[in-house]
């Protein structure tokens, strides 16, 4: 029985549908159930590896319907399978429990998305910025912030020779 | 002819001058793809000791050039400025590659278009990333620039004192948009 | 800045007088460019890392939704610096899954050589980078003699030494010809001499091993926890590889060895990067004897390539296809999808993440960063040794800082 198949019997509702595109095998779950559909997926399952955990904002998304959504590679290095578990949050509520303590990789991916975001994630121990520096306030990866960004990047001060 | 004190301190200029071009110990202040190139200058094909270069100490303490390598992020800027000025007189900084000259490919959010905008600069390399030879050529420009306008003891430095950057750019966004985000960005990263 | 470290240490364990901090910071000869710790030591021994990242952060992935699929791969190159070809073939590779191309085998031919090439080139710096930092001055610049060997090669193809921004949607910028078919005999001739004198200098040199031997050790359990790849996972004993378990490109092709050892030592990581020059050599003497003739471009018909120069002016087919792919508001239409791809970077499993709305730009272009995820192994594996074994690690691990931060 194909993986996805295992997964629909376990979990049934939680997991909304699922797609295949090119060679990627996705399956669409509720934010409630990510977390142990998970657990499933690398206790009983074998996927013991998680390759990339990664958010999209889909603002401006054809036919989009949720605002974020957050996706999380696994591979099952026995066998060689990869599955793509993609779960889609909306305002107000953009937290996640965090996968930190099922891979431990996850503990600087985590921190990725939240600074590039503002996605939380509950239960990471450590959760602050990582790429920006922590005085900054907005998420750049979001749609709303333009690329040449508000000015943050010019405001130092100015050495002219004389100084030094 | 009469010995006045002007002639002895040309004369001296033009020895400082000559010792401190041909002895210029850069710092490398390798940030990105530059740092390779900036490496392979000074690796065995295009020697960059040959030049007077001997030595790349990475401490500015101990240094006359630096030469920032890469692109310079606004997380770096104080990190950057803070070594500027830990570097004693007389020192030169020269700007390597596209992104420390004006942003390069960058013009996002995090990198800052142009060092010079911060840090005054004597000599920029064009590149992405510059050859080692145009970096040869960029060290020996300024080796030419001491030989020509050095003094003794610094005077051309203390008349640098206006900004000589980048006027501000036209792409920058209007009053009501910008966002000075709160919090000190001065001591963001040990400026003092 | 005040930085907290977070789960502070058990006190009653450590004599508070003689912690102290240290930090290692951007700037500095050994951190191989803009990272920084935060290292608390007990006399020599480090206690704690805490690393602080971000001194490179370019906003690579903003960059990716404005710029169109062949645009970009000027960018990608800028990530991985020290084998951009590879970072091209990731995109490229990405890019043609979610568009359903199949390139032709010459074309697949070529690319296998060049990421090869990229991959020997990595190789080299991390080794001669290792060997710098512990005080081997003369393989260093053994290590970058001999990447200049392969720079003239990259010249001869793309003009460029590095950051060659090669590979097309479909194909490549232009095709190769007999010189670069001699230099590439020339260069399978002679590198192994260089190999062969950094194995001398290096692999039983009383310094070099004592510093990298049992430093750093990383368990295949661990290694499979964090999410590692490629030589650093091989070194723990994880048989992964995936030119191998999801072969791309040509390398179906061809007769190689997956390297892995089982120690995860230091001193490991470097062995397996030696074996896998030497197998890359290997692939790379395989491939241009038998590098198939033909286009180099998938077929003007499929409507994705960009025609050369002669169609272009001459026929009014090449016109009209350079048109509507070079003109902003027509381009690609690509299937409005996410695709995943990844291929075997020399640092690891590089991925790229893409989210295609139907126009020529990724709506979403992820790159998925090896060196981010070996970093944060640091200071796991950094816990208990001496401050100069900081260096070895580093080393060993090969992180670039702009795949870290992008």
């Amino acid at each position: 029985m194909s993986t996805v198949d295992q997964l629909q019997q376990q979990f049934g509702p939680a997991i909304l549908r699922t797609e295949s595109f090119r060679d990627n095998v996705r399956v669409i779950v509720t934010q409630e159930a990510v977390h142990e559909v998970l657990k499933h997926l690398k206790e009983s399952l074998g996927f013991n590896m998680l390759a990339e955990l990664t958010a999209v904002d889909y603002l401006n998304y054809p036919d989009a319907v949720d605002r974020f959504g957050v996706i999380y590679g696994l591979t099952n290095l026995d066998s060689g399978e990869r599955i793509f578990v993609k779960t889609y949050l909306n305002e107000p509520d953009l937290t996640l429990p965090s996968v930190c303590d099922l891979w431990q990789g996850a503990n600087w991916l985590e921190r990725e998305v939240y600074d590039m975001f503002g996605i939380t994630f509950a239960g990471h121990p450590d959760l602050r910025r990582i790429l920006m520096p922590e005085e900054f306030v907005s998420f750049p990866l979001r749609k709303d912030y333009p690329l040449r960004g508000k000015h943050e990047r010019h405001n130092f001060p100015v050495i002219t020779r004389a100084e030094s | 002819m009469a010995m006045t004190a002007d002639f002895f301190i040309s004369k001296l200029d033009y020895v400082a001058n000559f010792i401190r071009a041909n002895s210029l110990w850069p710092m490398p202040f390798a940030t990105a793809c530059c740092g390779i190139e900036l490496m392979a200058t000074a690796s065995s094909r295009y020697d960059l000791a040959r030049f007077g270069s001997e030595v790349m100490r990475f401490s500015p303490r101990q240094c006359d050039l630096m030469i920032v390598a890469g692109r310079v992020v606004m997380k770096m800027v104080p990190v950057m400025q803070r070594i500027w000025l830990q570097m004693p007189e007389p020192k030169w900084c020269i700007s390597m590659g596209a992104c420390a000259s004006s942003g390069g490919v960058f013009d996002t959010y995090a990198v800052v278009q142009g060092i010079d905008r911060f840090i005054p600069v004597d000599v920029y390399v064009p590149g992405c990333p510059p050859r080692p030879e145009q970096l040869i050529a960029a060290i020996l420009d300024l080796q030419d620039k001491i030989r020509k306008t050095g003094t003794l003891f610094g005077k051309e430095f203390k008349e640098r004192t206006t900004f000589d950057g980048p006027a501000p750019l036209h792409l920058e966004l209007n009053e009501a948009e910008i966002v000075t985000a709160p919090g000190n960005y001065e001591s963001a990263t040990r400026l003092h | 800045m005040p930085l907290e470290l977070v789960d502070r240490v058990d006190e009653d364990q450590l004599d508070q007088e003689y912690n102290w901090t240290l930090n290692f910071g951007p700037q500095h000869p050994a951190t191989h460019t803009t990272l920084r710790l935060i290292l608390t030591l007990n006399g020599e021994t480090v206690l704690k890392a805490v690393p602080d990242i971000g001194y490179l952060h370019s906003g690579f992935e903003k960059l990716g939704e404005d710029l169109d699929y062949n645009q970009y791969v000027t960018i990608v190159d800028r990530m991985n610096y020290i084998s951009p070809f590879h970072n091209e073939v990731a995109w490229h590779h990405t890019v043609e899954k979610l568009m359903g191309l199949e390139l032709t085998p010459r074309c697949k031919y070529i690319r296998t050589i060049l990421a090869e090439l990229a991959r020997i080139n990595d190789h080299l710096l991390c080794v001669g980078a290792v060997a710098l930092d512990l005080g081997a001055f003369t393989s260093f610049l053994y290590a970058f003699n001999q990447r200049e060997a392969v720079y003239d090669i990259f010249e001869t193809v793309s003009g460029q030494r590095f950051h060659p921004s090669f590979t097309r949607v479909g194909g490549l910028m232009n095709d190769v010809d007999d010189v670069f078919v001699q230099k590439v005999r020339n260069f399978v001739k002679q590198a192994p001499k260089a190999i062969n004198d950094l194995t001398r200098l290096l692999n039983r040199n009383r310094i070099f091993v004592d510093r990298t031997k049992d430093i750093g050790v990383l368990t295949k359990e661990e290694a499979i926890n964090r999410s590692c790849s490629g030589p650093v996972a091989r070194a723990s004993g994880v048989t992964r590889d995936l030119r191998k378990d999801e072969p791309y490109l040509a390398y179906r092709d061809f007769d190689f060895k997956m390297v892995c050892a089982k120690e995860g030592d230091c001193y490991a990581r470097y062995l397996v990067r030696m074996e896998e020059m030497r197998e890359s050599l290997n692939i790379i003497a395989q491939a241009i004897e038998n590098l198939p003739s033909g286009p180099v471009n998938v077929d003007l018909n499929g409507k994705v390539t960009i025609p050369d120069k002669s169609a272009t002016y001459r026929s009014i087919e090449g016109l009209i296809q350079h048109f509507e792919l070079i003109m902003t508001n027509r381009q690609w239409k690509p299937p409005i999808n996410e695709c995943y791809g990844a291929v075997e970077s020399p640092n690891g499993e590089l991925g790229f993440y893409i989210v295609s709305d139907g126009t020529g730009r990724a709506y979403r272009a992820r790159c998925r960063p090896p060196s981010f995820i070996h970093f944060s192994l640091f200071p796991h594996l950094i816990e208990g040794h001496q401050i100069s074994d900081v260096v070895a690690v580093l080393g060993s691990l090969n992180i670039i800082a702009a795949e870290l931060d992008r």
